[in-house]
């Protein structure tokens, strides 16, 4: 085997010319939006960089989760709902494409509260939410410790109660990632990775992605790069706020399956093993480090959730960095500058997988965003776009 | 099977360690650990595994391969190379994923 | 609540390198704490030395071995605090302000979780037998050369029946050797070691020569050879059975045998034990002549990160010998490093040792060449398990590389090889060899998973009852909820 002639795999693509669409970042969300795509257009590609890169999508609970979102913007509540609802649509898309499922389940989910005072905050802080002007209404109640105790027993002593909604789900977001890229693999479309994008030119009405393989080029393309968006925003002229926060999650061994529903911060999975989450640390760019004491406490209160859990074994802890825009919310935007080009960016990429694939993709591939994105462009921060 | 050499075998007369593993009466010397302890008492494997179900047994005998997962003492998933065989221990197949304790 | 305890200098591994710096750092007066996971003190090599059944027969397990004793003996008697049946399952730059050192290292003694804050670490965490990925590896009667020794070190345990042995590199023999010595009949020793390639390696012959294992290692050859059925040049390799081992099928020059077997013992060389290292951020590098990840660093055991060394097997394999001479090296450099001696002082004594040093590990560029294990055994094919803990295949693994998987991390997040208890020690150097393989590229570009702590399990609650922080306690509980 020879070193030199490197006839590596990221090399090979099934289509040479112009790509009707293109994204740049394959984790779940320009994953979920290619996948649209390409059930829209013929000739799609994504181009992704290495193995070690800041993927964001790896440190992923997997929530499928409506309660909490929106606080703020209204629309967002909106969009999360959008995609809750059309998330089993993508989920039987994609089985019958790959033949893999991804474990989505949707029987409602938890939030649990351990003090007086995080119960009254919570009621209050649902109620507010849902009382905004223009929130989208949905069913959710404030469960004492006597329901929840009904609903998952095994509960701890210090658990007062949760909220909870019918409408909350989950799903296995590396089976959701497998699934994408081997719809790909069936589908064509051109997945390239060890292809990190360095520049972007507007040349003849065709977008030109300059890359260490060499240019590669399309009509239409979604920026969808975590981290990275900063930069290649600028590339589009959009400058898209974007910074790192770190979260840390616990995984623990397989048990059998004794947790059937969902807490925002405690899940079991449905292979069965566990996950615990989830912090938030204004952590710079350190995602390979874990801090002994914030595990401490993501463990506390785990083990305060589900006492017996106590004894259930950590195999490993995860860090990965969230890819936060300045208000928490989304930002979708078309370049005013180079119509045809969009930027993608959010931290609930499995919660949105199916709004990304089957309600954003479609109107990239019309050219326009739809009036109810609006409120999720950049200009909502009155930044002033670089070229 | 695996047998014990003449010197295991004696300090095992002179100073056994009685065990139940899978409800059996098995003896032991005192130093072995629970898995060279299943491995003299006849056993080749130990657990089921959680995947797919089919039977592994101690194979690295140094901790780092996890394939000698058993229950002790009620315990479940506890690395049988790691652990020293204690009078009146309690050695259990591990049954695939382990339950979460009641 | 868990305690917490102050130290100089954390060493994690009591094996040949560990013991030898633990007496070394004494000397110069440092406080010292020394974990290893098992009993007693010995690493592998010197496995059960202080309570082997097998003392009043020293001629079984060989001269090599009990000469470690006197080592094992000084290592007892010396200053240092010995935590034994510790798993250290953390060893994490300070996180908190409790007191001035830079190293919180977490480990359970009897499940119970503990800190222990060093200024200095040296990770001696040795080596574990690479993986031998062929079909029916993973089938009950099948165990590593290593194992055996173990049970007949630790427990004078050995197999009866009909018994295999299969692979290449010294410790086969060395085993077949014991085995012999204790009057255990083995069956058939499958030697994989490729036709032609002693030949090939002419010219690190003389260095190989010049090697203190040259004679002992030939006589012990030439008499396993005499009294075993060896088989050479096996290119092929497989168990077979439903439950467990039922016979094994070979493949040397154009002839394929089936023989019926209750024991397969298989080895083909060790490699560092990594885990710890790497997920404590030390650089990795791919050693393409044993075929394994290596931790980089220099003849001191410095790595690229700050008042951390690494020495013995865990910095690369060259055994006992070499082992207690780079931990002493590294006694002394970070006995330099703490401000108990001068530079001056340190290369003076370093002299003698770098100069043992070279003289243990001459011949290593033949040894190392002469078993490498063959590619077929690196690279399988098929249904043959890699990942042994998640049970997935070396096809899934192919295949998935053929979907774009680039990487050992991608692969994890796609099959979830490497998510197991064991943490890639078992899967990680064929997964990269497979990926490397697909892609027809080198180990080293292929790279490795990205380890984090902890790096061996502890249960929930432990966890739990560690110290948290003001800081810890807010980025968890946040009453105001995200968006």
């Amino acid at each position: 085997m020879s070193a030199s002639t490197k006839e590596s795999i990221s090399n090979q693509r099934h289509h040479k010319g112009v790509y009707d669409a293109l994204v740049i970042g394959g984790g779940l969300v320009g994953s979920a939006i290619a996948f649209g795509l390409r059930q829209e257009v013929d000739h799609v590609a994504v181009l992704d960089e290495g193995d070690v890169a800041f993927r964001a999508s790896r440190g992923n609970f997997g929530l499928v989760w409506v309660q909490s979102k929106g606080m703020g913007m209204p629309a967002y509540g909106h969009w999360t709902v959008s995609s809750q609802r059309l998330w089993s649509v993508l989920a039987e898309k994609l089985e019958a494409i790959t033949g893999l499922e991804v474990g989505l389940e949707q029987k409602g989910g938890l939030h649990a509260v351990l003090t007086e005072h995080e119960y009254e905050s919570r009621v209050q802080f649902m109620n507010k939410l849902i009382e905004q002007p223009g929130m989208i209404q949905y069913q959710w109640k404030m469960l004492d410790r006597k329901e929840l105790l009904d609903m998952v027993p095994g509960i701890g002593p210090e658990v007062l109660g949760a909220s909870w909604t019918e409408i909350d789900g989950v799903a296995n977001p590396l089976k959701m990632l497998r699934a994408l890229h081997t719809a790909f693999d069936v589908q064509s479309v051109d997945y390239l990775p060890e292809h990190p994008v360095a520049d972007i030119h507007f040349k003849n009405n065709i977008f030109e992605m300059g890359t260490p393989h060499g240019i590669v080029r399309a009509k239409k393309i979604v920026i969808a790069s975590g981290l990275g968006n900063q930069l290649l925003g600028n590339q589009i002229g959009l400058s898209i706020p974007v910074r790192p926060q770190r979260g840390q999650i616990i995984v623990l061994e397989r048990t059998k399956r004794m947790l059937q529903l969902p807490f925002a911060t405690l899940r079991q999975m449905d292979e069965g093993t566990w996950l615990i989450g989830d912090s938030q640390e204004e952590a710079a760019y350190a995602d390979d480090v874990v801090g002994l004491p914030i595990l401490a406490t993501l463990a506390n209160r785990a083990v305060r959730t589900i006492p017996k859990l106590r004894d259930v074994r950590v195999v490993r802890s995860w860090s990965a960095l969230r890819v936060m825009s300045k208000d928490g919310f989304p930002i979708y935007e078309e370049s005013p500058q180079f119509p045809g080009a969009f930027v993608a960016t959010c931290h609930s990429g499995v919660t949105l997988a199916a709004a990304h694939a089957l309600r954003l993709a479609p109107m990239v591939v019309e050219g326009k965003l739809s009036e109810e994105m609006a409120p999720f462009s950049t200009r909502r921060f009155n930044v002033q776009a670089t070229t | 099977m695996f047998k014990r050499l003449p010197e295991s075998e004696a300090q095992l007369n002179a100073h056994p360690v009685a065990l139940k593993v899978n409800g059996m009466e098995v003896f032991c010397r005192e130093g072995d650990s629970v898995a060279a302890a299943l491995f003299a008492a006849g056993l080749l494997d130990c657990r089921d595994t959680p995947v797919k179900g089919v039977p592994r047994g101690p194979f690295c005998m140094m901790g780092v391969c996890f394939d000698c997962l058993v229950e002790i003492n009620g315990m479940p998933n506890q690395q049988g190379c790691m652990v020293l065989a204690k009078p009146g221990m309690n050695i259990e197949r591990q049954l695939g994923a382990r339950e979460v304790q009641t | 609540m868990s305690q917490v305890s102050n130290c100089e200098v954390a060493i994690i591994g009591a094996g040949p390198a560990g013991m030898a710096a633990a007496l070394a750092l004494t000397e110069y007066g440092l406080d010292v704490v020394v974990f290893d996971e098992n009993p007693a003190a010995g690493g592998q090599i010197y496995r059960g030395i202080t309570s082997s059944p097998l003392r009043d027969r020293p001629q079984i397990l060989g001269k090599d071995y009990w000469a470690g004793e006197p080592l094992v003996k000084k290592f007892q008697a010396c200053d240092a605090q010995k935590i034994h049946e510790a798993i250290v399952w953390a060893v994490s730059q300070q996180t908190s302000d409790f007191a001035p050192s830079h190293f919180e290292i977490g480990y359970s003694v009897n499940a119970e979780a503990r800190l222990l804050h060093a200024r200095h670490v040296l990770v001696a965490t040795g080596a574990h037998e690479r993986p031998f990925p062929i079909r029916g590896w993973t089938l009950p009667g099948v165990i590593t050369g290593g194992a055996a020794q173990t049970l007949l070190k630790s427990n004078a345990i050995v197999p009866s029946d009909r018994i295999v042995l299969a692979g290449c590199g010294p410790l086969l023999y060395l085993i077949a050797w014991q085995y012999l010595n204790s009057g255990v009949k083995i069956d058939m020793l499958l030697d994989t070691t490729p036709k032609g390639r002693v030949l090939s390696l002419w010219p690190y012959l003389l260095d190989f020569v010049r090697s203190p294992y040259f004679l002992k290692g030939l006589n012990l050859v030439r008499e396993v050879n005499s009294k075993v059925n060896v088989v050479k040049h096996v290119s092929e390799l497989a168990a077979n059975g439903v439950d467990a081992l039922e016979s094994i099928t070979f493949k040397t020059g154009n002839q394929e045998r089936t023989v019926e077997a209750d024991h397969l013992l298989l080895h083909q060389g060790v490699m560092p034990n990594i885990n710890l290292a790497q997920a404590l951020g030390i650089t990795l590098n791919w050693n393409d002549v044993i075929k394994c990840w290596e931790p980089v660093a220099d003849i001191w055991g410095n790595t690229n990160v700050e008042r951390v060394h690494i020495a013995g097997d865990a910095a690369g394999i060259a055994g006992a010998w070499a082992a207690e001479s780079r931990g002493r090296l590294a006694a002394t450099d970070i006995a330099f490093q703490l401000g108990k001696l001068t530079e001056q002082q340190r290369d003076t004594v370093a002299v003698k040792l770098r100069h043992d040093y070279v003289a243990v590990t001459r011949g290593r560029e033949f040894f190392d060449r002469l078993f490498q294990p063959p590619v077929q055994f690196r690279r399988p094919t098929g249904d043959t398990v890699v990942c042994r803990c998640e049970e997935i295949t070396a096809s899934q693994v192919r295949e998935t590389v053929k979907i774009g998987c680039t990487g050992p991390n991608q692969m994890k997040s796609f099959l979830r090889c490497g998510m197991g208890p064991c943490q890639g020690r078992f899967c990680a150097v064929t997964v990269t060899e497979l990926i490397a393989d697909e892609r027809n590229v080198p180990e080293q570009d292929v790279g490795h998973y990205r380890l984090r702590f902890p790096t061996k399990p502890l249960t929930l609650g432990e966890l739990a009852a560690l110290p948290q922080t003001e800081d810890s306690i807010k980025a968890v509980v946040r009453l105001k909820k995200p968006v």
